[in-house]
C-alpha cells in the first residue's frame, strides 16, 4: 500500500517573488490525487518541494516520519528511493539508451543480475508501450515516447509514491487518453500514492479520488473530488470552465477595472445547474479492482458532514449508484 | 556584492569537501572514470606537447642570453630546466586542464543540469556529486600529473634543443649543470602542483556546471566563468606554493 504524503503550511518564495504560501494538504496512501492550475501558479514547483528538489522556507513535508524539507540529506536521498517523479519533458539522460536509462534505478539502487535487470525493463517498456524502442537515444524519439519512457523509468523500482509533473503536455487527445488509463491501471497495479499536476481537464474529471487548486499563491481548495467539481468558488468554477470570464486572466490575476468592464458586458451564457460529474475511470479489464476505491469510500463518507452541500450531495449520488461503475473507458493499454 | 562572492565562495569549498568525502564512499563509479581519463587525456596530450616545445624553447633562449651576458653560461641547463619542471610545466597544464578539460566538463554538466538530468538524478536516490563529479575531479587531477611529466619531458627536450643547437651551449655544460642546482623535491612539487591544479579545475569546472543560471545561455555563461575563474585561482595559488616551497626546501646550489 502506498504512503501517505502529509504537507503542513508549505510556504515558497524565489527572492523575494513567493510561489505560494501556507500550503497544507494530505495526500491520501494509495489513492490518486490530481493538483490542478493556470500555467505558471508553482505546480512544478510544488512537486519538487514534495520530493527535496528544492526547499520551502516554511513548512513540512512528511513521509514515514521523514520531512522531505528540513530533514538531513542522507534520510532525503533515503526516502526518494520510494518515489518515482516523472517529469515534464521526461529528463532522460541523453547519453544513454532508453534500455539503459530505465536500467538505471535498478543498477544503482539493486544488485540484480543483468538477465533480471533486463526482464523488468522490458515489461516496463511493454506497460507504456514502447516495445521496439528500447535501444533508441532520447533524442531520436518524440515528446510524448520520451514522456512515457520517463515514467517507465519512474516505475521500475516499484515506488510507492508516483508523482507526475504535466503527463499530457504535448500529446494529443487520443494519447492522453491512453495515460490516463495507464495511471489508473498503475494505481490498480501497485497501490502506490499518485500525485498528478496538470491542467488538462480530462484527466482531471476523469482519473483522481482527489483534487486541488493551486492559485494566486495558494492552495484553493483540496479534497475529495467531488468538491472540486461542484465547487462554486469563482475561479474553480472559471477553470474547469475553460472561460475567459473570472478572476484568472492572461497574466494570472486580473486587475479590478478588467473584473469590473467584464461584469457589465455581455456574459455568456452559463449552463445552469451543477456541472454533471464524470464517472471516475475503471482499471482495464483483467487487473484487479483498486484497492483505494474501499478505503477513500470509508474515509470520504467518514468526512461528508463537514463537506458543502453540493459535493455531498455528488458524493452521495456516486455512492448510490453502487461505486458507479461504469463501462471500462476507450482504451485500454492492455 | 561582496556577500554574494562570499556566498559563492563558501558554496565552492563546501563542494570540495563533499566531493573530498565522496570520493572515499562506494560505490566507486569506474567506469565513468576511465571514459572521462580518457577523454581529458585525449584533448590535453597533444596540445599539451605542442604547447611546451616552444615553451621550453623560450625559455632556453632567455635564460640563455641573460646568463650569457652575466658570464654564467654553464648554469643554462639547469636554470632553463627548473624554470620549465617547477613553474611553466605546472602553469601549462593547468591552462590545458582548465581549458580544454574543465571548460568540457562544466558545459557538460551544464547541459545536464538546465535538462533536468541531475534533478532526475537526485530524484531516484543517486547523488550527481558521487556519480559525476567524483569521476570528473579524480580524472582530472590523475592526467594532470601524467601530463605534468609529459610537459616537463617535452619541455626539458625543447631547451636543450635550442640551447644546444642555436645557442652554442655544449651538452655537458647543459646537464651538469641540470644535476648541480636540479634535486629530485622541484620534481615533488611539480607534481604536487599539477594534482592541485587538476583539483581545482575539476571543482571549479563542476561547480559552475551544476549551478548555471537560466537556460543554455547560462551554460554558456557558466563555461566561460569557470575557465576565468580556474586561471586566477590557479595563478594565485601557484604563487603561493611557489613562495612556500623556496621558505621550506632548502636550495641545492645554495
Amino acid at each position: 500500500m502506498g504512503i501517505e504524503v502529509v504537507v503542513e503550511g508549505l510556504t515558497k518564495s524565489f527572492g523575494r517573488q513567493n510561489i505560494w504560501q501556507d500550503v497544507t494538504l494530505t495526500l491520501p496512501a494509495g489513492e490518486v490525487s490530481v493538483m490542478l492550475g493556470p500555467s505558471g501558479t508553482g505546480k512544478t514547483v510544488f512537486l519538487k518541494s514534495l520530493i527535496g528538489l528544492l526547499k520551502p522556507e516554511e513548512g513540512r513535508v512528511l513521509i514515514n516520519g521523514v520531512d522531505m524539507v528540513n530533514s538531513p540529506e542522507r534520510d532525503i536521498f533515503e526516502t526518494r528511493k520510494l518515489f518515482g517523479l516523472m517529469f515534464q519533458d521526461g529528463a532522460l539522460f541523453g547519453s544513454m539508451s532508453l534500455f539503459d536509462n530505465i536500467a538505471f534505478p535498478l543498477r544503482e539502487h539493486t544488485r540484480k543480475k543483468e538477465s533480471e535487470i533486463r526482464r523488468i525493463v522490458m515489461e516496463r517498456i511493454e506497460v507504456v508501450g514502447l516495445l521496439g524502442a528500447e535501444g533508441k537515444l532520447p533524442g531520436e524519439i518524440s515528446g510524448g515516447m520520451r514522456k512515457r519512457a520517463g515514467l517507465a523509468r519512474a516505475l521500475v523500482l516499484d515506488p510507492q509514491i508516483i508523482l507526475c509533473d504535466e503527463p499530457d503536455s504535448g500529446l494529443d487527445p487520443v494519447r492522453t487518453a491512453y495515460i490516463s488509463q495507464l495511471l489508473i491501471d498503475l494505481n490498480a497495479q501497485l497501490d502506490a500514492t499518485m500525485l498528478i499536476v496538470t491542467h488538462n481537464l480530462d484527466i482531471a474529471a476523469t482519473v483522481p479520488d482527489n483534487m486541488g487548486m493551486l492559485f494566486l499563491r495558494r492552495l484553493v481548495t483540496f479534497g475529495p473530488r467531488e468538491v472540486l467539481l461542484t465547487s462554486e468558488e469563482p475561479a474553480v468554477a472559471q477553470f474547469l470552465g475553460g472561460r475567459r470570464e473570472g478572476p484568472i486572466g492572461m497574466s494570472e490575476e486580473k486587475d479590478a477595472a478588467a473584473l469590473a468592464a467584464e461584469a457589465t458586458g455581455t456574459r455568456t451564457a452559463r449552463p445552469a445547474g451543477p456541472r454533471e460529474i464524470v464517472p471516475q475511470l475503471e482499471p482495464s479489464p483483467g487487473l484487479p479492482p483498486r484497492r483505494a476505491v474501499t478505503r477513500r469510500r470509508e474515509r470520504v463518507l467518514g468526512l461528508l458532514d463537514r463537506l458543502p452541500p453540493a459535493a455531498r450531495a455528488a458524493i452521495e449520488r456516486t455512492y448510490a449508484t453502487g461505486g458507479a461503475a461504469p463501462a471500462p473507458a476507450a482504451g485500454s493499454g492492455a | 556584492m561582496i556577500l554574494g562572492a562570499l556566498r559563492q565562495t563558501g558554496r565552492l569549498f563546501a563542494l570540495a569537501v563533499e566531493v573530498g568525502r565522496a570520493i572515499f564512499k562506494r560505490p566507486f563509479q569506474f567506469r565513468e572514470f576511465i571514459e572521462q581519463f580518457w577523454f581529458i587525456a585525449s584533448v590535453t596530450i597533444l596540445p599539451g606537447a605542442l604547447v611546451s616545445i616552444p615553451f621550453g624553447a623560450v625559455i632556453a633562449l632567455q635564460v640563455g642570453s641573460l646568463t650569457q651576458q652575466l658570464g654564467a653560461q654553464s648554469f643554462t641547463g639547469g636554470a632553463s630546466v627548473l624554470a620549465v619542471v617547477q613553474q611553466a610545466s605546472p602553469l601549462i597544464v593547468a591552462l590545458l586542464i582548465a581549458g580544454a578539460g574543465g571548460s568540457a566538463i562544466c558545459a557538460d554538466l551544464g547541459s545536464r543540469a538546465i535538462r533536468e538530468e541531475l534533478d532526475a538524478m537526485r530524484v531516484m536516490g543517486v547523488s550527481p556529486v558521487q556519480r559525476l563529479v567524483v569521476p570528473r575531479v579524480l580524472a582530472a587531477m590523475g592526467v594532470a600529473v601524467l601530463l605534468n611529466g609529459l610537459v616537463s619531458v617535452v619541455g626539458i627536450l625543447g631547451g636543450y634543443f635550442f640551447n644546444v643547437f642555436l645557442q652554442d651551449g655544449t651538452p655537458g655544460a647543459y646537464l651538469s649543470s641540470f644535476s648541480a642546482l636540479a634535486q629530485l623535491p622541484d620534481l615533488y612539487i611539480s607534481e604536487l602542483k599539477a594534482l592541485v591544479f587538476g583539483f581545482i579545475a575539476g571543482i571549479v569546472a563542476a561547480y559552475r556546471g551544476l549551478n548555471p543560471r537560466g537556460g543554455p545561455k547560462g551554460v554558456g555563461d557558466a563555461v566561460n566563468q569557470s575557465v576565468v575563474i580556474t586561471f586566477l585561482l590557479l595563478f594565485f595559488v601557484n604563487m603561493v606554493m611557489t613562495g612556500g616551497y623556496l621558505q621550506l626546501v632548502p636550495p641545492k646550489g645554495g
